[in-house]
């Protein structure tokens, strides 16, 4: 394995609101080699989202240790983990979350300004084949253009990890597979580990490795020896 | 319970912050006007109880000696229900340990004690013996500024004697609301009292003997006042009579009035726009506060809740905070009107006021209130309702923005991304950032209202005590004396300087319009007591030149260079036409000025003096004071310092208190417009801050650009504030001026600064409680949930 980016031991979350009590992750044990391109895939409340938060600095976990490289992200506060998720991390959400006062431009530009060495947004644009409709507002892109817009905004201060939570989840399958598209050339040209959560199962088969959740656990873990393209993709 | 309500009781919990910000400045609306309304309302009703109670006459007349019998013939005048004769003597007291002479206004009590108009509330004690020559009746002030209890005694010089007198009794007076001594501005209670004495003991003193010098009248209903004055001024003619006058030109009557005047008119200015404020703010938030549950509207109606049901509901929610606001107000504001009530108890003398507001006055605060939240949200469901439920549920589509500049002069290469989203924030809900802007400029306006009374105040004191009345005292004379008396008070121990000056009650009149008048005559050199006009400077009025207070100038629509006529109304009762020739700037009262050689010309006299006024040596003022008190001829004296001090007390209590309240109330309303804008955005915007958080930037970096904006328009706001805040108080002023008092608009730049401030103050404030928000902001779930 390449280098080794998250390693977690034993990580679990428990969500108590009152006296009932919530167990999101139920011991979770994993590690992620640079540059991996990992499909997260398991029914609803099994503990994707959750991991995949606490990675991306926006949860603490309740027990266990997580470590991003040498830094132990568990014992980070939030000071620290707003510096992580700034210097480290891209996050893309099924509800893309552009600000609708910005264009496609300025909203990647957004980035320009707490990043250290970012790409110009047009450039960042242009990654996901957004370069001509780089002046338009939020409200005249289409979703799929709008969630492209959202991942280049997220990778534009060029992050050492990208994280989806469903990000085709809104959108139709032509439209999806554009935005997979975008992320494999990202995962490919910028080497950025990649991990996407998705319901869709035929998506498992363009990762590096699909993970299986279930209750709260991994339950089995499958690389894949032949990756396909996007285009083959259909759903 | 019925579900919506259980919905309704839990979002009032989550939004309690805003729902009481809200709800405070309704208040602030309510207390302003429960208060000044309220305690308007209880003087009011107290004094109309106190004159019926007690015969408060309608029209007064003094006259030098008048047989007793000519009062038949008063009695029988048309329109006349009653008609009283009484001695009424100004003399000098002499107080045990009190060193500043003292003015006893003496009045005579008939035989059988009451009189039958202007009777006497007893507050302590009994009425004097109709025998007796030394009891006497004093008023309730007098004796408590000098802890006098029935059976104290204090001297006083009776007609040139002095006499020990014996206090049998406290008393308070409808004539007496408010009094104050000879050449007074502001009454003092130790210098100054009413004195009711037995009719013989009087007489005896003043040699007046079956004969009366002053006559009060009770009217029937329908009278005609002018008609009966005049009537009654030719029956007193020969009996040296002075013009006879209605209550209007009662000095305590007209004083009341005048202070009610300026309650009412701060009642009727102050609380509709605080009101105005509160209902513009709540029409604003509500309209925001429902259109963010657009998507709740949509499932309701989904479920298939009617849309009367789930308008209603919302309904409920405006009504619930209104609610809360009115109760809050009410207490504060019936708290703030007995507070206010029993400060003017302390300065006016009233035997009883209680502070009660009608309950008229929490309805009508409570509807307003009601009406402009329930027309905020109202505009805002009209919308969502009528949307069809699958369309509601989902989000709206994201506004359309425009770019600020065209697409060359791209805003990124000037604007950074957070400046960039402020611009076009505004641009983009222009109405909204206007409203915004109003709230905020109608914020500093109300304070700036509230808080240009002192600076007014100030210039008021600075011409009237430091440009034009620059004397130490004035020493009044009991009747008009001639100039041999100026020479007698200039020999007084401790006076440097003397200059006298005579008055003469006038009618004067341009056209039909007519008022009664002093006209005060001085010498033209004179350098302690000065004219000052229009401009601000002193003026030295030529020979045959008449001057009047610019007040009165409007009242009888005249100005400089026109002519007037004035009746003199004593001596040789004359009518001359003059030309004005200057406007006077004086702010207490209204009056003629004119030089004094002109005046005994016109008057066809030798020079003769009522008063001097004098500069005085501080370090010999006991002695001045020992001097006085032997002289048989003066009335009373009085002295400037303790006129500014007391004028200060005074406004200190009504004025100053009053400009705190409103502008504790302004501050509270400019405090709940600021931080319900700033914390609408938030919930508005909670989606795109929660990204940006996402990408990485701080907390402080995502507040500034949620507070930019807020702080751009504040800013902005300002001029304008100041601007709708020198209009209030111009208002103010002018709606607040009257015979009696009134002042020139002044507006100090420290008091636009303050109020600009105070609403900064408020923003930042807010910004700190939204930062808290910001805080809690909660990523996740604002991200994973669709817009």
């Amino acid at each position: 394995m390449s280098e080794r980016i998250f390693t977690a031991r034993s990580l679990t979350k428990v969500y108590r609101s009152g006296d009932v009590e919530v167990r999101a992750l139920r011991g979770v044990d994993l590690e992620i080699g640079a540059g991996e391109f990992i499909v997260l895939l398991g029914p609803s409340g099994s503990g994707k989202s959750t991991l995949l938060n606490i990675m991306g600095g926006l949860d603490h976990a309740t027990s266990g240790r997580l470590l991003f490289r040498d830094t132990e992200l568990t014992a980070l506060g939030d000071a620290g983990l707003t510096r992580y998720r700034r210097d480290h991390v891209g996050f893309v959400f099924q509800f893309y979350n552009l600000v609708p006062s910005l264009t496609a431009y300025e909203n990647v530009a957004l980035v320009m300004e707490i990043a250290d060495e970012p790409m110009r947004p047009d450039e960042a644009l242009a990654m996901v084949g957004l370069e001509e409709r780089m002046d338009h507002f939020p409200a005249q892109l289409s979703g799929g253009e709008q969630q492209r817009v959202a991942i280049s905004r997220a990778i534009a201060k060029r992050p050492d990890v990208l994280l989806c939570d469903e990000p085709t989840g809104a959108l139709d399958s032509k439209t999806g597979i554009r935005v997979i598209e975008a992320l494999l050339k990202i995962n490919e040209q910028l080497g950025t580990t990649t991990l996407v959560i998705t319901h869709n199962a035929s998506i498992q088969d363009v990762a590096d490795r699909v993970l299986f959740f279930a209750d709260g656990q991994i339950t089995r873990e499958r690389r894949n020896e032949h990756r396909r393209h996007a285009a083959e993709l259909s759903w | 319970m019925a579900t919506l309500d259980i919905k309704l009781l839990r979002d009032l919990r989550r939004m309690w912050a805003q729902a009481l910000a809200i709800a405070l400045v309704i208040a602030g609306g309510v207390a302003s006007l429960v208060m000044a309304v309220g305690s308007l309302k209880s003087l009011e009703e107290t004094r109309i109880a106190y004159y019926e109670r007690l015969q408060f006459a309608d029209v007064f007349a003094t006259v030098r000696r008048a047989p007793k019998a000519l009062l038949t013939d008063i009695a029988e005048l048309p329109s006349v229900a009653a008609a009283e004769g009484r001695i009424v003597k100004l003399a000098l007291l002499d107080i045990p340990d009190f060193a500043e002479p003292a003015t006893g206004e003496f009045i005579s009590l008939p035989e059988g004690g009451q009189p039958r108009l202007n009777q006497l509330y007893l507050r302590s004690g009994r009425l004097p013996q109709p025998t007796s020559a030394a009891e006497v009746v004093v008023t309730d002030g007098f004796a408590k500024a000098h802890q006098f209890e029935p059976g104290s005694r204090f001297s006083a010089i009776l007609n040139g004697r002095k006499r020990e007198l014996v206090i049998v009794g406290t008393a308070l007076s409808p004539e007496f609301i408010y009094a104050m001594g000879p050449g007074d501005r502001t009454p003092d209670d130790r210098r100054f009292a009413i004195v009711w004495m037995a009719e013989r003991a009087l007489a005896a003193a003043y040699d007046l003997d079956g004969a009366f010098s002053s006559v009060s009248l009770k009217l029937l209903p329908d009278a005609s006042e002018p008609e009966v004055i005049k009537r009654l001024d030719s029956l007193l003619d020969r009996y040296g009579g002075q013009a006879a006058y209605g209550r209007r030109d009662q000095f305590s009557d007209a004083y009341i009035n005048h202070g009610m005047d300026m309650l009412r008119n701060m009642s009727q200015t102050l609380p509709p726009i605080f009101l105005l404020v509160a209902a513009f703010l709540i029409n604003l938030t509500l309209t925001r506060i429902v259109a963010l549950e657009r998507e709740q509207i949509g499932l309701f109606k989904a479920l298939g809740y009617s849309s009367r049901a789930v308008t209603l509901h919302y309904m409920k929610l405006v009504i619930v905070i209104v609610a809360i606001g009115t109760v809050v107000g009410a207490v504060a504001g019936n708290w703030l009107g007995g507070y206010i009530t029993k400060l003017y108890r302390d300065i006016v003398h009233f035997p009883f006021l209680i502070f009660a507001a009608t309950p008229g006055v929490y309805l009508v605060a409570a509807a307003l209130g009601l009406a402009a939240g329930l027309a905020g949200a109202l505009r805002a469901l009209r919308s969502i309702v009528r949307l069809p439920p699958a369309v509601a549920m989902q989000p709206p589509a994201p506004p359309r923005f425009r770019r600020v500049l065209p697409v060359a002069w791209s805003l990124r290469r000037l604007l950074s991304q957070p400046l960039t989203m402020m611009a076009r924030n505004i641009t983009g809900h222009p109405l909204r950032a206007a409203f915004t802007m109003i709230g905020l400029a109608l914020s500093t306006g109300i304070l700036i209202a509230s808080l240009f009374l002192s600076d007014t105040m100030e210039n008021l004191i600075d011409v009237t005590f430091f440009m034009a009345d620059r004397q130490d005292a004035t020493v009044s004379f009991v009747e008009r004396r001639n100039a041999a008396a100026v020479e007698q008070v200039a020999h007084l121990p401790g006076v440097i300087a003397v200059e006298p000056y005579r008055e003469v009650p006038v009618r004067i009149r341009k056209g039909p319009l007519e008022r009664r008048v002093m006209l005060n005559a001085r010498p033209a050199d004179a350098h302690l007591s000065r004219i000052i006009d229009i401009d601000l400077r002193p003026v030295v009025l030529p020979d045959g030149g008449l001057a009047i207070s610019r007040w009165l100038a409007g009242l009888l629509d005249a100005k400089a260079g026109d002519i007037v006529e004035i009746d003199l109304l004593e001596g040789q009762r004359r009518t001359l036409a003059l030309p004005i020739t200057a406007l006077v700037e004086d702010y207490f009262g209204m009056q003629g000025m004119m030089e004094a050689g002109t005046l005994a010309r016109l008057m066809r006299e030798a020079p003769a003096v009522s008063a001097v006024n004098v500069s005085l040596d501080n370090s010999r003022l006991g002695e001045f004071y020992d001097a006085i008190k032997r002289l048989p001829t003066v009335a009373g004296v009085a002295l400037q310092r303790l006129s500014l001090v007391n004028f200060r007390k005074e406004m200190a209590v009504i004025v100053t208190t009053m400009a705190t309240i409103y502008t504790g109330l302004a501050a509270l309303i400019a405090f709940g417009v600021v931080y319900n804008s700033a914390r609408i955005s938030l919930s508005e915007r909670a989606r795109e801050l929660a990204s940006l958080r996402v990408l990485g930037f701080t907390q402080a970096e995502v507040l500034r650009i949620l507070l930019l904006e807020l702080a751009l328009l504040t800013v902005l706001a300002q001029p304008a504030g100041w601007g709708i805040g020198y209009g209030l108080a111009w208002l103010l002023k002018t709606k607040m001026e009257g015979d009696v008092m009134r002042a020139r608009l002044v507006v100090d730049n420290f008091t636009y600064a303050l109020a600009s401030g105070m609403v900064i103050a408020a923003a930042l404030l807010s910004a700190l409680a939204v930062r808290w928000r910001v805080a809690r902001l909660d990523l996740v779930t604002v991200l994973k949930t669709r817009d």
